[in-house]
């Protein structure tokens, strides 16, 4: 059976594949919205975008940049958007709560998810935490902190803390939540040395929640899957062209940042860029690009269930829709 | 490398060298210094030009942090209503124009149980004073960084730079006072108050700053934010570390972290903008912990310093094209009348004396050179005269003693055999002068048909003088010698005669014989002369017996006695002159009568001219090459009697 389905796929993906070289004027309008600003955390879909790989898998793509005016979980339930990327969390949190949305490919395969704390406080070690300020952002942020605090055993005084680094950088905590491609860079280039401070990676320590992955309505699956296939294909396409050729992803990271009227730092993009590679294709990945696990599923979902984020766990077959052929190319 | 050169380049070349040396040492040395000196004051400068700066900056948001933290003493002492709260709050914002914009923001429920947020807010918009409240349902101000901040620090605190969005759009920075009340013995904080400033006359002020050309200033904030610079794209958007990751400059990054820890300082930095050297300077503000900068370009503030190291470097290159000259002149002025006089020596030294020395003015050490040469070509020349002269003379007095010598030898019997028709007797003998003309002799003749006189005889002294004195003894014998007469008497007359006029005192020894060529009677006297011997038949050799005769010419008046001996058939007499025992070789050692006497044995059965020659190659042997001293003569006389051989 198993093997029937992957023959299934390998003809069908060809079938997109040459049906779609086969004929420009079939493109098919579609619309794309990432979860932020046009980032290099998005690097990939811009590219796939702007150097024809969606048109060469038959998708003529409008990517709407997110953001906090465009919350990409809005606009993909009101079906402004056919497509949007969100966490992992997010979706099982939202797929809990009845929203019909599937999984059609989990891009990032672990988490960039971290504690950081000066090492002149005195944290060295997760216990020494105990009784230390620790920032937190939003709950589904704070899954994996707890979990952790839990695991160690740690009594924290938890601060919730804005994305401004600054609260951490003059001391209002001891402890602050960040991620490895943004935060981690810009409390770098704020001055302190990495040898000065202590990271604790959650995916090192037992809580890897792989986060961006792409989303879909079931129902727009349903009205036609190889559409989807091909916009997840497409996609991986743009994140190994981004790879390949980083100087061409930053300027046009750096023009889409521009248009919007966000302050960018090439550097910063740059870190961005590289960390994406690190999250996406991991040195020791345990599967193509693009899969999501059932055991990465379901310690996430166990987590929400835990913090009672979800009543629930909903079930894995139905949230994931694979999209991917299970050999890489 | 320099052997092979003339003076004139070795000259130049080492003056010129030195003088470089020297003036690239003096350039070096005075560059140095002059740098220093210039840096030194830069420095100065710098650093006060810098904090003067910062101070008059400084100023105001020191001024406006009073204004929060007043009005947060008399929140602390003070209830309020909340008309009183906005009344102070308007009057606030209204009464110092520094501050753009104040709030007194409460923490959740604590202005009023039933709202969760309460934070009045003033803010000047185009002249007027607005007002509105903060933290509506989309926008909680709790978790704002001028809230949080200095509500978990429990301090007051100036926020990093932001834009205030929505309300002008304004570059500030807020400065937040936490206010404390107690409830039930609980210090419990309720809210902080704030007040905002405009960045954009910071801005303003230290865009102003302009040094040289294209030296700027630019402010960063405590956590390395541009908050001005030249460059706007930099402002608010990059960090002086995230520059520093773009340009891969750690020292730039460990300056940036030595300006937001609040240190000063001076060092040297490469333009954001320009990329030229410069010097910067950097000191914090105390308020904010900012930090502001000044660069000084290098190339501009030392464009003098560079102008005169240039036109002294152009001077030196005049000054060492001039000493090249004259030094090439002056090297020439020396070197040419020297290869002058090179050529002209040349010449005399292939024999020309009569060329013309180049004439020379000067009178420094070429000129006595070359005076001192003339006068050694003329002495040269008048010695080389002289010189001519003087071997012309000396060849032709050599030439008259050849023609004396050859007179002499002439005077000498010299055809052997002498007597061929004689067979009763043999003779032979031999003379070799030790100079051209000698003092030795020899004769032989018959005084009648069987009585053969024979002489051999030394002179005292060597050369023409022994050989005129040997010319007399010898005519004299030959004159005095007569039919009849014994040995004795001859020597007597021949004495007489040479002492008679004998004003230079030379005298001669003489051995005089006259033998019976019938019977071998031998009758002879020897005046002063070596005795020969006689080789008897059966080899025996003895010294003819001597008749202590005195030497010829010395007293006038001497009695010469004469003695016989009989000679047998085969016996033969060996006469000599001192000539042969005296010969001498390299380590002055004499030949002496052992010697002879030993050869004679040897060779006595030798024909006579044989046993003659022989004696001669022995002693030219034993003297190997030593100078002859004196005259050798030998004669033999070999007595056969009647019968003949």
């Amino acid at each position: 059976m198993a093997r029937g389905r992957i023959i299934f796929f390998l003809v069908l993906f060809l079938f997109v594949t040459v049906d779609v070289r086969g004929d420009d004027r079939a493109l098919k309008k579609i619309s794309f919205v990432p979860q932020w600003v046009p980032q290099a955390q998005f690097a990939g879909y811009y590219l796939a975008n702007e150097r024809g790989i969606y048109k060469k898998y038959g998708i003529d793509a409008t990517i709407i940049p997110g953001g906090p005016d465009n919350p990409s979980l809005d606009l993909l339930k009101n079906g402004k958007a056919d497509f949007a990327t969100l966490w992992l969390s997010t979706g099982i949190q939202m797929r809990a709560k009845g929203v019909k949305l599937i999984n059609i490919a989990q891009m990032m395969q672990r988490s960039a998810l971290m504690l950081i704390a000066k090492k002149s406080s005195g944290i060295k070690k997760p216990r020494d935490m105990n009784g230390k300020k620790v920032g937190l952002w939003g709950p589904i942020f704070q899954i994996q902190p707890k979990a952790f605090f839990k695991r160690y055993n740690l009594k924290v005084k938890e601060i919730r803390q804005s994305y401004s680094v600054n609260l951490f950088l003059r001391d209002g905590v001891d402890v602050t939540s960040a991620m490895w491609y943004n935060e981690y860079h810009t409390i770098l280039n704020s001055g302190l040395n990495p040898d000065e401070l202590t990271t604790f990676f959650f995916h090192e320590h037992g809580l890897n929640f792989p986060e961006d992955g792409i989303y879909t309505l079931e129902g727009t699956f349903q009205k036609d899957p190889d559409l989807c296939k091909a916009f997840v294909n497409a996609s991986i396409e743009g994140w190994r062209y981004a790879f390949a050729h980083p100087e061409e992803a930053l300027g046009i990271v750096m023009k889409n940042l521009k248009k919007e009227h966000i302050p960018a730092t090439l550097v910063h993009q740059k870190w961005m860029l590289a960390r994406m590679k690190d999250l996406m294709l991991p040195q020791y990945a345990r599967c193509p690009t693009g899969r999501l696990l059932a055991e990465d599923y379901n310690r996430v979902a166990e987590g929400l269930l835990d913090n009672g984020l979800i009543k629930e766990i909903p079930d894995y077959t139905s949230f994931y829709w694979k999209c991917v052929p299970n050999v890489e190319k | 490398m320099l052997k092979n050169k003339g003076i004139a380049f070795k000259l130049s070349f080492l003056i010129l060298m030195s003088s470089t040396l020297i003036f690239i040492f003096i350039f070096w040395y005075n560059y140095r210094f002059s740098h220093q000196v210039i840096v030194k004051n830069i420095e100065e400068n710098a650093r006060n030009l810098a904090q003067s700066t910062v101070n008059r900056l400084d100023i105001v948001p020191r001024t406006v942090e009073k204004v929060p933290q007043n009005l947060s003493y008399s929140l602390e002492a003070v209830s309020y209503t909340g008309g009183e709260l906005i009344d102070v709050l308007r009057s606030l914002v209204e009464n110092n124009p520094e501050i753009y914009g104040a709030a007194i923001a409460f923490e959740p429920y604590a202005y009023d149980r039933n709202a969760l947020c309460f934070a009045p807010y003033f803010y000047k918009c185009k002249r007027k004073t607005e007002f509105t409240y903060l933290g509506d349902e989309s926008c909680r101000y709790f978790y704002a960084d001028w809230y949080q901040i200095p509500k978990e620090l429990n301090h007051p605190v100036w926020t990093e730079p932001y834009y205030d969005e929505g309300r002008g759009n304004i570059l500030m920075s807020t400065y937040s006072v936490p206010f404390y009340r107690t409830v039930l013995g609980k210090r419990k904080l309720m809210g902080v108050v704030t007040a905002d400033i405009s960045l954009s006359w910071l801005q303003a002020n230290v865009a102003s700053i302009k040094i040289a050309q294209t030296g700027y200033g630019f402010l960063i904030s405590k956590n390395g934010t541009f908050v001005t610079h030249p460059d706007a794209g930099l402002i608010m958007n990059e960090t002086i570390f995230s520059v520093a990751e773009a340009r891969g400059d750690k020292r730039l990054r460990e300056v940036g972290r030595k300006m937001i820890s609040g240190k000063s300082g001076f060092v040297p930095f490469k333009s954001l903008r320009t990329g030229k050297k410069c010097w910067m300077v950097y000191a914090p503000f105390s308020s904010s912990g900012w930090s502001l900068a000044v660069l000084f370009p290098q190339d501009e503030l030392m464009a003098d310093v560079v102008r005169l190291n240039r036109t002294v470097i152009y001077l030196g290159l005049i000054g060492f094209l001039f000493l090249l000259v004259v030094i090439v002149l002056i090297a020439r002025s020396i070197t040419r009348p020297l290869s002058a006089l090179a050529n002209a020596t040349g010449d005399i030294a292939a024999g020309n004396l009569d060329i013309e020395l180049p004439p020379i003015k000067s009178l420094d050490e070429v000129g006595k050179l070359s005076h001192s040469f003339g006068d050694m070509k003329s002495s040269l020349k008048q010695y080389i005269e002289e010189l001519t002269e003087t071997t012309a003379a000396k060849e032709r007095i050599e030439s008259e003693l050849k023609i004396a010598h050859d007179i002499q030898m002439g005077m000498l019997p010299k055809i052997f055999p002498a007597f061929p028709n004689r067979k009763e007797f043999e003779i032979y003998a031999t003379i070799e002068p030790a100079k051209d003309v000698g003092g030795d002799l020899y004769d032989f003749f018959f005084l009648d048909e069987d009585h053969l006189c024979f002489t051999v005889g030394d002179v005292s002294g060597k050369g023409v003088p022994a050989s005129l004195f040997m010319a007399i003894t010898q005519t004299l014998v030959k004159t005095k010698a007569t039919k009849g007469l014994i040995s004795s008497t001859v020597l007597s007359r021949v004495n007489e005669d040479l002492s008679l006029d004998n004003p230079s005192l030379m005298f001669v020894t003489l051995f005089l014989g006259i033998l019976n060529i019938r019977t071998g009677d031998l009758e002879y006297c020897n005046g002063g002369h070596n005795p020969p011997y006689i080789i008897r038949a059966n080899g025996e050799l003895e010294p003819v017996e001597t008749t202590n005769g005195m030497a010829l010419g010395v007293v006038e008046d001497f009695h010469y006695k004469s003695k016989k001996v009989l000679l047998q058939k085969g016996d033969s007499l060996f006469l000599y002159s001192d000539g042969v025992t005296e010969a001498m070789n390299e380590n002055d050692e004499l030949f002496t009568e052992e010697r002879l006497e030993k050869e004679l044995k040897l060779l006595k059965d030798k024909p006579i001219q044989e046993l003659i020659n022989s004696i001669t190659e022995k002693l030219r042997a034993f003297s190997k090459g030593a100078p002859q001293s004196d005259d050798i003569t030998m004669m033999r006389l070999k007595f056969y009697g009647e019968q003949g051989r």
